[in-house]
């Protein structure tokens, strides 16, 4: 902060500070403890605002819990955005290897480009891509049909279309991290391992992903708070049985017109995401200062 | 005895880049052996080969007479002591130590005793639950040799493994490191661009320049009697004086050169009339003696580098002259801006063909 004024003079360096205060107490608490005082209110007529009935309680949480089918719901989407997150890492950590330590700059060049290039329009207009893909009638059973895989149609609207559409809708998410995180580390260090005999395998597990662990934590941590959060694949590329939590919140907002129970599911949710942040942190031993890098 | 290494018409292009053209050399097993070379003369592309890393794209190489084509750095007899050392920063001293034999499926008993042996070996005791970042340049130096001798190696490679110490650290570092080799008799192959760092530790040396092969020997046998120009250069302080052969007898050669005629040992096959170059080494240079193989030059500085000191000077035509003076004669070295007469033995100078 000393820094900060000495570079730019109290004048304008005041005028950075109280920026950063508006934008964290508007844009971040303001909204975060609006959510708060919604989740804990009941759901009441405008008349009977602010009066008798309106008390804090945690009937709305208390609802959630003892709801069954919305607490199946919950706990799938918590599994599956795990499940999105495993096979995310799985896709990406090759690639990522392949980009930092194997690519020539020319190859690493064009394949970045062609990852990112689909990043550059919408998120809808990208699942709706996977949307036209998986149909019914569309090009993915068309080509397994004249391939002979599959003798009839497959219906991938569910969980297959879902967990498809996440894990390539989060690709980059998980890609950049692991990759800045291998890109660091000495070839040497792999060429010294390959000359002592360790196999492909060991090499990787004793070498390449302890040094790369920040990056391989941060990027599992963003990619499943992005799929808990996830609403346009579970809405487009789902099917009745395949329902995220996101859905039910939304319900609750717009469809069902009770805002104090949508604030109560998504309050579950978000406490739910912090949780699985700072334990994946604990048991990767990495910072969130070495995340927010 | 350990595995002799043998280079066979060995040759190295990257796609239009020649970075080693026909190298033969054999490194007897037991031996210390040095590639020296300035940076770019292919000394490591050389080393990297036998390591199994790169696959020469002409000739073979055998390692205990087996021929190692096709076979991976995982797969040969050999070791490397990376320039950076690469040691695994998260992993403790002894399993870098010991890495070697987890790859191999060795119990954690036996590793860890194993990795205790080496440490002694190397003077670490007590240094194995240390991280690789809590320990001085010389000690992580240790623990690169302990982890490669782990795996017993027949040949050890090191690539320039002293070159980030500083002096008097390294100097101590060579007298451990021939130790070492003596010690366990593996043969080293050992990579470098200090000429007083291979004269100084190896039983032969290797010169290299752009990627050829220019005379391999022992270290007294280099500075003596180089065989091409850039040994004669690249190998100790020398002075140059071109000139054209008049005579050549009984392996002396006579010089004729803008100083007057000069004579020294013909190495190579020479012919009056042919353009020559005669080498000097500045110790060979007296400025008390009287004779006829005389240079003349007006002293310019003396730089005094402990042991001995080094005038320069100018010859006549301005060319530069080196002659170095022992300590112990300082006080009767000539005085800066005087004209010297400076004397050597023809059996100290060599004479080589020019190019």
């Amino acid at each position: 902060m000393a820094e900060l004024f000495r570079r730019f003079g109290g004048g304008l360096g005041t005028l950075f500070l109280a920026l950063v205060a508006v934008w964290l107490a508007g844009m971040v608490l303001a909204p975060n403890l609006t959510m708060i005082d919604y989740a804990l209110r009941p759901n009441l007529p405008p008349a009977e605002i602010g009066g008798q009935r309106d008390v804090y309680s945690l009937d709305n949480i208390l609802y959630l819990a003892n709801e069954s089918v919305h607490r199946a719901i919950f706990f799938k989407t918590v599994w599956a955005s795990a499940l999105v997150t495993f096979i995310t890492l799985v896709v990406c950590y090759p690639i990522a290897f392949w980009l930092a330590q194997r690519a020539t700059p020319g190859q690493a060049a064009v394949v970045i480009l062609a990852l990112t290039i689909p990043f550059w329009i919408n998120e809808v207009l990208r699942t709706l891509a996977w949307y036209i893909l998986l149909a019914f009638r569309g090009p993915l059973n068309a080509l397994l049909l004249v391939i002979g895989i599959i003798d009839e149609p497959v219906r991938w609207y569910g969980d297959i279309g879902v967990l498809a559409g996440m894990t390539y809708a989060y690709i980059l998410f998980m890609l950049f991290p692991i990759y800045n995180a291998i890109e660091s580390l000495d070839r040497s260090q792999l060429e010294a391992a390959r000359d002592l005999g360790a196999s492909v395998w060991r090499t990787h597990w004793r070498i390449v992903i302890p040094h790369s662990k920040a990056g391989i934590a941060t990027g599992c941590v963003f990619t499943f708070m992005l799929a808990a959060g996830s609403y346009v694949a579970p809405a487009l590329l789902g099917s009745p049985g395949s329902r995220w939590f996101t859905e039910i919140i939304y319900n609750w907002f717009f469809e069902g017109g009770d805002w104090n129970r949508g604030a109560a599911y998504a309050l579950v949710l978000l406490v739910l995401c912090l949780a699985v942040v700072l334990v994946t942190l604990k048991l990767a031993r990495v910072n969130l200062t070495d995340v927010a890098k | 005895m350990s595995h002799s290494v043998e280079l066979q018409n060995v040759g190295m292009a990257f796609g239009q880049t020649r970075a080693v053209s026909n190298v033969s050399f054999t490194v007897e097993g037991g031996e210390f052996f040095s590639i020296l070379g300035p940076s770019g003369c292919g000394k490591t592309t050389i080393l990297r080969m036998i390591a199994g890393f790169l696959e020469p794209t002409e000739g073979r190489i055998l390692i205990g007479g087996r021929d190692m084509r096709g076979l991976g750095p995982d797969r040969r007899p050999t070791a490397m002591i990376f320039q950076s050392l690469a040691l695994f920063p998260l992993m403790p001293v002894w399993e870098n130590i010991a890495f070697g034999l987890e790859a191999r499926g060795v119990s954690k008993a036996e590793r860890r005793k194993k990795a205790e042996e080496l440490l002694k070996l190397v003077a670490l005791e007590g240094y194995g639950d240390r991280m690789p970042g809590e320990l001085s340049g010389g000690q992580r130096q240790r623990v690169a040799i302990a982890r490669a001798l782990a795996v017993e190696p027949q040949v050890l490679l090191l690539d320039e493994p002293l070159s980030a110490l500083d002096l008097k650290l390294r100097q101590h570092m060579r007298a451990e490191l021939r130790a070492l080799q003596k010690r366990t008799g593996v043969t080293f192959i050992y990579i470098t661009h200090d000429q007083s760092e291979a004269l100084a530790m190896s039983d032969r040396v290797a010169v290299m320049s752009e990627g050829v092969l220019q005379q391999v020997g022992a270290p007294r046998e280099l500075y003596d009697n180089p065989v091409t120009p850039f040994v004669a250069r690249f190998v100790g302080e020398t002075n140059v004086v071109e000139g054209r052969i008049a005579a050549v007898e009984n392996g002396i050669t006579s010089v004729d050169t803008a100083y007057g005629p000069l004579r020294g040992r013909a190495v190579a096959n020479l012919a009056p009339g042919m353009p020559a170059r005669l080498y000097v080494r500045p110790e060979a240079l007296e400025h008390k003696g009287q004779g006829a193989n005389k240079l003349t030059a007006t002293i310019e500085r003396i730089d005094f580098e402990g042991a001995f000191a080094l005038a320069h000077g100018r010859l006549e035509d301005g060319r530069p002259l080196i002659a170095s003076i022992p300590s112990t004669e300082l006080n009767q070295a000539p005085a800066v801006g005087a004209r010297v007469s400076f004397v050597f033995r023809e059996a100290n100078a060599v004479v080589l063909p020019d190019g």
